[in-house]
């Protein structure tokens, strides 16, 4: 009687290979995905049209003016790769923890920390030369950044703190924290939560005058590039893949699994630490209070919607960036609020998250 | 000079129950959700749309109760919206649950925009009166802890013990606890897996609602961006630390709705600066995580259920 339970729960469960981090390990990009994704893309933006015209908008106008403003000229395209940029890094940080199955909400926290280690640096060490300076804040930031990580991760690994809640705990402290340090310690003069500037030496140089698009975007091109041979052809990676494709047979063949959870998700916090600290170096060249409007929650959209491809992302990040840039056009042209663009970037999400819906479809129209 | 005693009183007892009732609220529901077996990260996000919901309907009828309805209906449908997707189509529940409480950040501020001019914070609207229970009020101690507060601290009262015995003594409760222990089996012994899931996770939202429109019609009498600040969160974890039980659940929301009072009377205070005493519930979150649930084991292992 026993033994005909356990068959049937076999037959129903699938079994490990239904892991979270499984169907994460198992997404690659490839011709037969990206149609999902684009249909995915092209249901949120009808569900967000449908929406804007609820709410008196149209949304041949509210578009249009988006995709001007992203791309209509110089100055739109630089917007949109500046707003881009902290997006792949937070969308590779995410990435990269997806890949060893852990889901890293707290991203937000850890780019902020990284921007606020990155300024400190910047500011005080003065008289070093630029590629001195300029290197060891970035590597500041991805420090702390990666401090950030390694809390939850340790909290996972020897105390089975779920990490969905403590990243995302650790975000809130990051932002008081930070808010804290920038308006008391660290406070420049004024009435404005920010820091002094940066000195010269530690600014990332600008690449397209007059937008503010610096050499960050190159960084991040080439980090997408390195993760996604680190994670294709070395043994590390191949470990941390292993790890989110299934922990047990991970275990079996004798892969230490907390350490690679460990090291993904302090990587992970570096990689977004670092991001934090292109955009403070290259953007705002001081740390300023909230000077991050939601760039972790984008990185979270941009690489699951990039289906956790390190290439695919850097092309849904400069989606995403055209969103944040277009959108400043269409509010100020056509006045749609701003947040449009979150629910669009959730729908997207959304979206991403059913892709059996699909297949749903297309197995009906079979039956018929 | 400011004593213990202007922090530690009977008061703070009490404000410390009124704040952990959203978090009760959605805690319990997060018992319901995982109890059948689905995973409701989204618990933030339902309750921002909820307490958006609910100010937003007082402010256009002023009557908060049909508020608290809106709030109601609102959880309901985000609770649906994550069924469909998880149970349905067997979409990540994690994933689904971000993407439910980006969609509320962005919804909330953007119809606040629309209707109010502000993405900051709602016209202050009507909210729901004090109540006073008649004999309980005047027992010492006790009646200062509990004898007056919004009908929504009662409610949540009601609803833990409800709940408790709606999941361990009655028919539907076994069903619940069944599908998310072993759905197969379940199946096999005439459940529908399906509809218990639905009618969890559905639930889970009604509740996750009533404590969002707690802090709207409530606490602030107001709707302000990203009002509900982690409590949703918070929930998932006050679910953990009491075992995915209704009653331990409320148990540990009271330790965060504490830590919750106490951050409010040492801001008014002011002592410290805000930002750091704004740290203690989420420092707390994680150091109960770490420190009290080590050996929690969950109720379900959470996999999609294929039928056959």
């Amino acid at each position: 009687m026993k033994k005909l339970s356990e068959n049937a729960s076999n037959k129903n469960y699938e079994e490990p290979k239904e892991t979270f981090g499984a169907i994460l390990a198992q997404m690659k990009l490839s011709s037969l995905e990206i149609l999902p994704t684009l249909l995915a893309i092209a249901a949120a933006f009808s569900a967000g049209a449908v929406l804007l015209l609820i709410t008196g908008y149209s949304p041949i106008d509210a578009y249009g003016a988006m995709l001007i403003g992203a791309f209509g000229d110089k100055f739109g395209i630089g917007q949109t790769l500046t707003q881009a940029t902290p997006i792949i890094f937070t969308g590779l940080a995410f990435l990269l923890a997806s890949k060893s199955g852990l889901f890293n909400i707290g991203i937000e926290g850890q780019l902020i920390v990284g921007g606020f280690a990155a300024a400190i640096v910047g500011i005080y060490f003065e008289g070093l030369p630029a590629f001195i300076h300029v290197p060891l804040a970035l590597l500041s930031g991805a420090l702390a950044g990666g401090l950030w990580g390694l809390i939850p991760a340790i909290l996972k690994t020897k105390l089975n703190a779920h990490e969905v809640i403590t990243t995302m705990m650790l975000s809130y402290v990051a932002s008081y924290l930070t808010s804290y340090l920038v308006n008391y310690p660290f406070k420049a003069p004024g009435w404005v939560a920010q820091t002094t500037t940066i000195a010269p030496s530690a600014e990332l140089p600008r690449i397209l005058w007059p937008t503010q698009l610096s050499v960050a975007i190159i960084i991040a091109f080439l980090l997408a590039i390195a993760i996604h041979y680190f994670l294709e052809k070395t043994k590390l990676g191949y470990e941390i893949r292993a790890v989110g494709f299934s922990p047990m047979v991970a275990e079996n063949n004798g892969i230490d699994v907390n350490r690679k959870m460990i090291l993904a998700l302090v990587i992970s916090g570096a990689i977004a630490g670092m991001g934090g600290a292109g955009e403070i170096m290259g953007v705002h060249r001081r740390f300023i209070d909230g000077f991050s409007p939601g760039y972790g929650w984008d990185g979270i959209a941009v690489a699951l919607v990039g289906r956790l491809n390190p290439i695919g992302t850097i092309f849904v990040a400069i989606l995403f960036g055209a969103l944040r840039s277009g959108s400043m056009t269409m509010t100020r042209s056509v006045g749609v609020p701003l947040d449009i663009i979150s629910m669009l970037q959730s729908l997207v999400i959304i979206c991403t998250a059913t892709p059996t819906v699909f297949e749903y479809f297309t197995k009906r129209r079979e039956l018929k | 000079m400011i004593e213990l005693s202007d922090i530690v009183n009977l008061g703070l007892f009490a404000a410390a129950l009124r704040m952990a009732t959203p978090i009760a609220f959605a805690s319990i529901g997060g018992v319901f959700s995982e109890r059948a077996g689905i995973t409701n990260i989204g618990l933030e996000g339902m309750m921002l749309v909820s307490a958006f919901a609910g100010a937003a309907t007082s402010y256009f009828t002023a009557n908060p109760w049909l508020g608290v309805v809106a709030a109601v209906v609102a959880g309901a449908l985000c609770g649906a919206l994550h069924a469909i997707i998880t149970v349905r189509f067997r979409g990540n529940q994690i994933v689904s649950g971000t993407g439910i409480n980006l969609l509320a950040a962005g919804l909330t501020a953007y119809l606040c925009q629309i209707f109010w001019g502000s993405r900051g914070a709602s016209a202050s609207v009507q909210g729901l009166e004090l109540v006073s229970i008649p004999l309980v009020k005047d027992l010492p101690i006790v009646g200062s802890i509990i004898g007056s507060h919004t009908p929504l601290v009662y409610m949540m009262l009601v609803v833990t013990i409800l709940s408790h015995v709606m999941l361990f003594r009655t028919r539907l409760g076994l069903r619940i606890r069944a599908v998310g222990e072993h759905a197969a089996a379940a199946d096999t012994a005439g459940i529908d897996v399906y509809r218990v899931k639905y009618i969890s996770v559905i639930a889970s939202g009604v509740l996750a609602g009533l404590g969002g429109v707690f802090l709207s019609l409530s606490h602030l009498n107001l709707f302000s961006w990203g009002m509900t600040g982690g409590r949703g969160f918070i929930a998932l974890a006050a679910m953990i630390f009491g075992r995915w039980t209704p009653l331990g659940a409320f148990g540990a929301s009271v330790l965060f709705g504490l830590a919750d009072a106490l951050q409010m009377r040492l801001q008014a205070l002011g002592l410290l600066p805000p930002q750091i005493i704004l740290m203690i519930p989420y420092i707390l979150t994680v150091a109960v995580l770490a420190g009290v649930v080590r050996k929690a084991i969950p109720p379900s292992d959470y996999k999609p259920y294929v039928k056959e």
